[in-house]
């Protein structure tokens, strides 16, 4: 029998073909996985949807809350009163959890309109408008409650509820999905 | 496969062919038939063969529903509504269906608790019990996702709330959620690939299953006694022994599980879930399956979102390392009897959480679930690690024999075969 080479202390010719060997089915391997990762991502069509959407301001009073949906996303667009508004201004912003003023919310001299995606940023329930505490949102699922701003001031939610990109068209007219241009 | 070395000799000679080809009937006798069962096991060591029954039972009825369900967000409350009113039999198919993932999760709790009573996770079972662990797992993530299939409020909600689970994971946690979604919300793309998975899993869990089983008979079954069999006169054969105790406490739990599907099929479920999947309103109060709310529980205790996703992972994935948290030698809390107070009041507090799961997280419910969570945990990172230095546990009997015979006084006075005949049970 041919002396096998158990212990060798030089590495051999044989001992880099098996690295290479295994380093190219590891490589390979993880290339064939990143496909199927990568289809379970938004299809195009589900991103083709996210189509910007445009709401006409018009119908909504004021104190009102309209729900739209963009990219199968859940929006609160929110008129506010001048109640509402001054409460969301007079706040000391470093006592946030999130800390974030009022006017970083909203777009300038538009301080009426408030718009937020509406899913509590804990585990996504749809929080009740003018309910709570500071009666802007309460969320019923673990007890989270917004402000007039849609900023956290309570319970679990880590985060505020976001803004999503919009701009205004006209006075009646925002567009969702679309930064401003000019 | 089996350590028992088995004296099957087929009797025809078309089974002599067969059995040197394939041995099967072999390992079916050695598994089933000859293998030798602990004398004094009680009714809580036949949930093994319940939930063979119920995983069985779950596939045949899952395989029939999804003859006719529509896995598309358009379509599956109607197809579900359709199932219940215009398929023969449909509303049994589904009501069995429905309340059988309730059955299962009832027996796999007993099941589990028992274990937790005998000690049967410590060595040598520790990879067998492990792999209980894992088929409960499995068992949870295919539970959650055939209850997002009828696409009504609960099942949007819920699977709106427990997929955003992972957006607590920092960084990745958003992307990690679209991927889950396969979209930016719960939508048709997320049924779709739930129905693919609740279809799948279920045979992954019988596939764990055939080594959980093949693991059991590596050391044989743990008993009351929590002390090994020595020798034959501690065993009697599975068959007849077992397989008949097996098959009536399998027909005793049929007629269970048939109360709650003629008599109150809906008792388990939520009112909501006959509302078609609104994804503007959420209910008024979401709660997860009866079989979560321990979990969910301790999710709502921690007043921070990563911190309550780790520690409901955590309360499931502390089962695992229990082989090693435990130092007490002896298995069984029949001898431990410090241990014996502490388990009942682990099972209290468990029982305490699920409730508390059912409440709305305000007031003095989420004080309470969050003392019980402390328990919870305490329980294995305190009590079972230290009761094992400072616990006296009582003397265990000789044997498996001597325990439900008595002490033998040499052997006079009694008849030899009279307890080498195990007429009696434990
Ligand atoms: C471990 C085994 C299984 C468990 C625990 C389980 C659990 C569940 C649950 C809780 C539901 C929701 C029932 C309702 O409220 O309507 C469901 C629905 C469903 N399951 Fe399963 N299932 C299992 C196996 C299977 C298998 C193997 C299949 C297919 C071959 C299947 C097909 C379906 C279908 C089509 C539905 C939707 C119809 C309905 O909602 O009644 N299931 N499952
Ligand atoms: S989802 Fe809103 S508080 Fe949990």
């Amino acid at each position: 029998m041919a002396e096998t080479t158990t212990h060798v202390a030089e590495p051999t010719r044989r001992d880099f073909l098996y690295i290479a060997t295994g380093a190219a089915a590891a490589i390979g391997g993880a290339t064939l996985v990143w496909p199927f990762v990568q289809s379970l991502a938004p299809d195009a069509a589900t991103v083709a949807a996210g189509a910007p959407v445009e709401v006409d301001l018009t119908p909504i009073a004021e104190g009102q809350i309209v729900k739209v949906f963009w990219r199968g996303k859940l929006i609160f667009i929110r008129h506010r009163t001048p109640d509402e508004i001054k409460a969301a201004q007079d706040v000391n912003v470093a006592s946030l959890r999130d800390p974030q003023p009022d006017a970083a919310r909203v777009k300038d001299g538009k301080s009426q309109w408030l718009v937020v995606y509406g899913n509590c940023t804990h585990l996504g329930c749809v929080p009740l408008g003018q309910q709570g505490e500071y009666h802007g949102w309460f969320c019923p699922c673990h007890g989270s409650v917004f402000d007039t701003s849609g900023r956290v001031r309570g319970g679990p939610a880590p985060i505020n509820l976001p803004i999503p990109p919009y701009a205004f068209e006209s006075d009646t007219k925002v567009i969702i999905g679309q930064e401003a241009t000019a | 496969m089996s350590q028992h070395p088995t004296t099957y000799v087929p009797k025809s000679a078309f089974g002599r062919w067969f059995e040197s080809r394939l041995p099967v009937a072999g390992l079916v006798h050695s598994s089933f038939v000859a293998f030798p069962v602990p004398r004094n096991l009680t009714y809580f060591w036949t949930f093994g063969a319940i939930l063979a029954f119920m995983l069985v039972a779950q596939i045949v009825t899952g395989v029939f529903l999804a003859m006719y369900y529509t896995p598309n967000a358009a379509m599956a409350f109607q197809s579900v509504e359709h199932i219940m009113r215009d398929v023969n039999y449909g509303w049994l198919i589904r009501y069995l269906h429905a309340n059988g993932a309730s059955m299962f999760f009832i027996a796999v709790y007993i099941h589990i608790f028992r274990n937790f009573y005998y000690g049967s996770y410590k060595a040598p079972r520790e990879v067998l019990y492990i792999l209980g662990v894992i088929i409960f797992i499995l068992m949870m993530a295919t539970a959650f996702m055939g209850y997002v299939l009828p696409w009504g409020q609960m099942s949007f909600w819920g699977a709106t709330v427990i997929t955003n689970l992972f957006s607590a994971i920092p960084l990745v946690g958003e992307t990690i959620v679209s991927y889950l979604w396969g979209g930016y919300s719960v939508g048709n793309p997320t049924l779709n690939r739930f129905f693919s998975l609740h279809y799948l899993l279920p045979f992954m869990i019988a596939g764990v299953v055939a080594l959980h089983i093949w693991a059991l008979h590596v050391p044989g079954q743990n008993n009351p006694t929590g002390i090994p069999i020595k020798s034959g006169k501690d065993a009697v054969p599975f068959t007849p022994y077992a397989t008949i105790k097996d098959i009536f406490a399998v027909v005793v739990f049929m007629v269970f599980f048939a109360y709650w599907v003629f008599y109150m099929p809906n008792y388990l479920g939520h009112a909501d879930n006959y509302i078609p999947a609104n994804p503007a309103v959420t209910p008024s109060h979401i709660v997860p399956e009866w079989y979560f709310l321990p979990f969910y529980a301790i999710l709502r205790a921690i007043p921070d979102k990563l911190g309550g996703v780790i520690a409901m992972g955590a309360a499931i994935v502390i089962w695992v390392f229990m082989p090693w948290l435990d130092t007490s030698k002896v298995r069984s809390t029949a001898y431990r009897p410090l241990y014996k107070q502490f388990f009942w009041v682990f099972v209290g507090v468990c029982l305490v959480l699920g409730w508390l799961g059912s409440r709305p997280a305000e007031g003095w419910y989420v004080i309470a679930s969050q003392i019980c969570t402390v328990y919870y945990f305490a329980h294995f990172l305190i009590v079972l690690p230290v009761l094992g230095f400072v616990e006296r546990p009582l003397p265990l009997p000789n044997s498996i024999l001597e325990s439900v015979m008595g002490v033998q006084k040499g052997g006079a006075g009694m008849p030899a075969g009279a307890n080498a005949e195990p007429q009696s049970k434990g």
